[in-house]
């Protein structure tokens, strides 16, 4: 039962980010990368990661997505009218050199995960523990031993914050 | 639990990470263009969290929280950076912006 689970949100992450490559309307791209999004976060449901699970969802569905529409949305002014359609598409450069060099990344490193046994080393390494919620464990983390680069995170989107207002500001010719 | 799932997740991952560095070098339109990073990022995460089941640590679930907080800094000023060049070159097509002033 968990591998149909596991088998069906794989594929749903995949075929969906194959569509944001294949399409060319850029808004079918952004609605694709929904898909892909709430596919990782039940794949990382699944590795026992409730609280990144949940973060991912905030953050890119509820946030970053959210900022890519408005991105497409406030960069077409004119929108495709002179073909009678209103489109919006990603005219695109390369094709056969950056399929060949997706292709041949991803042969590589297919050969190195097969090679590697990754499963046996991380079996020796940790104990099989029962999963429980992570949450409390991770927020005890984030105070005690990795508090400092809780703090430089905070630092980090307050400057942007700021950084972002300031460049997004219409400027006076 | 066990981890048997380990090696679907590196194989999904690496696919993602593949369609990502596609997307970049071949999509001309420069939102679509994050997205392709924002699939990389996401690609890099999910090894992370697979490599860090069974952790008693957590490390590597937190490793990715943060990862997540810089992607989304990273999404955020590039979008505000994408409306200043728009307002500027009236395009978002790559290949038209080409030089710093005009």
């Amino acid at each position: 039962m968990l591998q149909v689970v596991f088998i069906f949100f794989m594929i749903l992450t995949l075929v969906t980010a194959s569509v944001v490559l294949i399409t060319k309307n850029v808004l079918y791209a952004a609605f694709c990368l929904l898909g892909t999004f709430l596919g990782i976060a039940a794949l990382y449901v699944l590795a026992g990661a409730d609280f990144v699970a949940v973060t991912q969802i905030l953050v890119y569905v509820g946030g970053v997505l959210v900022l890519l529409i408005f991105g497409i949305m406030l960069t077409n002014k004119k929108g495709n009218k002179d073909v009678g359609k209103n489109t919006i598409e990603s005219g695109s450069t390369n094709q056969f050199w950056g399929i060949v060099v997706a292709l041949g990344i991803f042969a590589l490193l297919f050969f190195a995960i097969g090679r590697a046994r990754f499963a046996e080393i991380q079996q020796s390494l940790f104990e099989e523990i029962e999963q429980h919620s992570t949450v409390q464990q991770i927020g005890v983390s984030l105070m005690t031993n990795f508090v400092l680069p809780f703090e430089v995170a905070g630092v980090l989107l307050m400057a942007v914050l700021l950084g972002a207002a300031y460049l997004s500001k219409k400027t006076k010719d | 639990m066990d981890n048997s799932f380990l090696g679907y997740y590196l194989l999904t991952s690496a696919m993602l990470f593949s369609i990502g560095l596609a997307i970049v070098v071949v999509k001309r339109n420069i939102i679509v263009v994050l997205m392709g990073i924002e699939l990389m990022l996401n690609a890099v995460n999910l090894n992370l969290v697979a490599f860090s089941k069974n952790d008693p640590t957590l490390q590597g679930q937190i490793f990715s929280l943060f990862v997540i907080v810089v992607a989304a800094c990273e999404a955020v000023v590039a979008l505000a950076i994408v409306l200043k060049v728009y307002e500027h070159f009236q395009t978002v097509h790559l290949d038209e912006i080409n030089q710093l002033k005009k």
